[in-house]
């Protein structure tokens, strides 16, 4: 009964927390949770007038669905790209963030991790509704597809969590952390097919003298696989592969279960190391 | 004392890293080869102490003695590296109040949020809601977002929260002394009601006559060591006993200044027994300045200060006010001065004393509340404020 109550409690802590993030995030700001919508929108329309115009890129042809339109395509990948990194940027700092209540309150700290993934996750949902409708008035019938983008999110967010337990509890004792996931980042998001799609990766190439399988180095990249099966579904309305689902999912598992081992390991001084 | 145990501490010990540069960088550990360098600091070491249901326990002890340490390792905020601590029972711990508070959350925000930090679930919040706000007096401002509220406001609302978590142990650090004198009192009130409901109570503070006043039991911490356990009466004469030895070893602790013709070389607090680190409320007591001059000072002016431990200064008696002036003093000596009846309230004091010319303009010597001394109750039994007057209740109502 003991432990069915602290459950319970955890559960209202968690969603407590979460809505204080949610509510600090936009409060004094005139436009506030337009910036939400108005940040990936923004982003979109940079990307389409780089690559567009300067670049002149190919728009990709959605299949089976007929789609071609540059700032859709970008926005299918851009919305779960901004998930991983504000997820992960935010959980980096949600521990050192909070410090003076992890020196003067007990509770399971890991909440504090949490309720930071799930503040990105709620705008996410948000924009994921709003891109929904964009893609229907642009002729994409999306609905039926829609449980498998929830599941998709599903398992990013195993993802996230489980990478943020870890950068969070590890920041608190190195706080270079937090500009080295900056840089990361950038790498990744490069290494990832937003702004181009899978089919531009090479096969092959040559470095150094060395023939590299690029694509297939490429595609080892959790990411590649979970943005690529978010395209398929809302851009070109197929389903993904099955490998790359599994893929994904043991991706997602896998850095929840050590996540979760890391960070029990650094917890008990926290408050200390603070 | 066959009470059950609340609180059950076993052969507890606490390790500290000190590192020497606290440079959390990965270069530093890269080029280092590992992480900084540390020295081990055992801030607690095999402590073993029960508390019982309904006894309300002081932990007293120097600075770095390792009491917040212990309550911080009661209230799990700390993992201890040996023994065991075991609590019965919801355990609520008032180490910062409002700790957690979103300065752009309104109150009514707040006390879900900070609520629900301290252990509460929604629905008992949603039931003693109404309580947390009339007692915390922040009614017309609950839509307010805290930034907005007075540090008064903002700390009665810490308060009210963390005293309604209803808690089975409460664990206190040094914050009942929180808002006005009124909220202070109610503070006190609501305090009195759990003990008297039979809740654990564990206290860190400074405040020995808070500590005297409000504790059953005491623990005295010396260097992680528990150094005596017992009454709280008997603990805190031991720990006077030993403090006042400390401050004559180290000539005091406050500030000090002057020009060093003449020397207040030492602060004696007296009884009618003699020495004492104690003194009691109505009975007399004798405040001694030894001092030393290498040379001849003429017309000199010994001056004593009393504050209490709060920092209000309660008197300034001096020599030249009372009219005596002596023409010359010269090599070692002390004045006296000599109170009938003590009329302070029953606390923690502390003395300074000065040496100067009859301006006052020339400081030989300043000693800026550089000893420490406690009253206990006596007569008259008065327990608020600083002084008391002294007087007698009279009237035909009362014979």
């Amino acid at each position: 009964m003991a432990t069915r109550a602290t459950h319970a409690h955890v559960r209202d802590l968690a969603v407590n927390l979460t809505l204080r993030e949610l509510k600090g995030k936009y409060k004094r700001s005139v436009l506030g949770w337009s910036w939400s919508l108005l940040n990936p929108l923004a982003t979109a329309l940079i990307f389409t007038m780089v690559f567009k115009i300067f670049f002149a890129a190919a728009t990709p042809l959605g299949e089976p669905s007929g789609l071609q339109n540059f700032p859709l395509f970008l926005l299918c990948g851009l919305l779960p790209w901004n998930y991983l990194a504000n997820g992960l940027n935010g959980a980096t700092e949600s521990l050192v963030a909070n410090g003076n209540l992890i020196k003067k309150v007990y509770f399971p700290r890991e909440v504090l991790v949490v309720a930071n993934v799930a503040s990105w996750m709620v705008p996410l949902l948000i924009e994921f509704s709003v891109l929904s409708v964009l893609l229907l008035v642009f002729g994409n019938f999306v609905l039926p597809w829609l449980p498998l983008v929830l599941l998709l999110i599903l398992v990013q967010t195993g993802f996230v969590l489980g990478i943020g337990l870890i950068l969070g509890a590890v920041n608190v004792y190195f706080r270079d952390v937090k500009h080295l996931i900056g840089i990361l980042l950038q790498a990744l998001f490069y290494a990832t097919p937003i702004v181009y799609s899978l089919s531009q990766v090479p096969e092959q190439a040559s470095l150094f003298g060395l023939e590299v399988p690029v694509r297939s180095l490429y595609r080892l990249n959790p990411m590649v696989p979970m943005v690529e099966a978010f395209r398929d579904v809302l851009y070109d309305l197929r389903f993904p592969p099955l490998g790359d689902l599994l893929y994904v999912l043991g991706w997602g598992l896998a850095c929840m279960a050590v996540g979760l081992l890391v960070f029990s390991r650094l917890e008990p001084r926290l408050a200390e190391e603070l | 004392m066959t009470a059950p145990v609340a609180v059950s501490v076993e052969n507890l010990s606490k390790r500290f890293r000190l590192y020497h540069e606290r440079n959390q960088s990965l270069k530093a550990s890269l080029v280092r080869g590992r992480r900084a360098r540390f020295e081990e600091l055992w801030a607690l070491r095999d402590v073993t102490l029960d508390v019982h249901e309904g006894t309300t326990l002081g932990l007293i002890g120097k600075n770095g003695s390792g009491k917040s340490t212990l309550l911080k390792t009661m209230a799990k905020i700390l993992r201890p590296d040996r023994g065991r601590i075991s609590v019965q029972g919801r355990l609520s711990a008032l180490l910062e109040l409002g700790a957690g508070f979103h300065p752009e959350l309104s109150g009514r925000e707040n006390i879900f949020l900070n609520g629900s930090i301290l252990g509460l679930g929604r629905k008992e919040l949603k039931r003693k809601f109404d309580e947390i706000v009339s007692f915390a007096e922040v009614e017309p401002f609950l839509d307010t977002p805290v930034k907005d509220y007075s540090s008064g406001m903002y700390v009665r609302l810490g308060f009210s929260v963390a005293i309604n978590v209803d808690p089975a142990v409460l664990l206190v650090d040094e914050v009942l002394a929180v808002g006005d004198e009124r909220f202070q009192r109610k503070c006190k009130e609501k305090f009195a009601d759990l003990q008297a409901d039979g809740r654990t109570v564990v206290i860190v503070s400074h405040d020995l006559g808070a500590v005297r006043n409000l504790c059953d039991e005491a623990v005295l911490l010396e260097d992680g060591r528990l150094e005596r356990a017992g009454p709280v009466g008997e603990v805190i004469d031991h720990y006077l006993g030993q403090v006042h030895r400390d401050r004559l070893d180290e000539g005091g602790l406050g500030a000090r200044w002057g020009t060093g013709e003449g020397r207040i070389e030492r602060i004696e607090v007296l009884d009618d027994r003699g020495a004492a680190a104690v003194l009691r409320t109505g009975d007399p007591a004798v405040f001694r300045l030894h001092y030393q001059t290498p040379e001849p000072l003429e017309r000199p002016v010994f001056t004593m200060a009393v504050y209490s431990v709060e920092g209000i200064h309660v008197t300034e008696p001096s020599t030249r006010d009372a009219g005596l002036v002596p023409d010359k003093i010269e090599g070692r000596g002390h004045v006296d001065l000599r109170v009938d009846r003590l009329l302070l309230v029953p606390g923690t004091y502390d003395i300074g004393a000065s040496l100067t010319d009859l301006t006052g303009a020339h400081s030989y010597d300043v000693r800026h509340r550089a000893f420490r001394f406690e009253v206990a109750p006596g007569t008259p039994a008065e327990r608020h404020g600083v002084v008391s007057l002294g007087g007698r209740w009279e009237g035909e109502a009362l014979e």
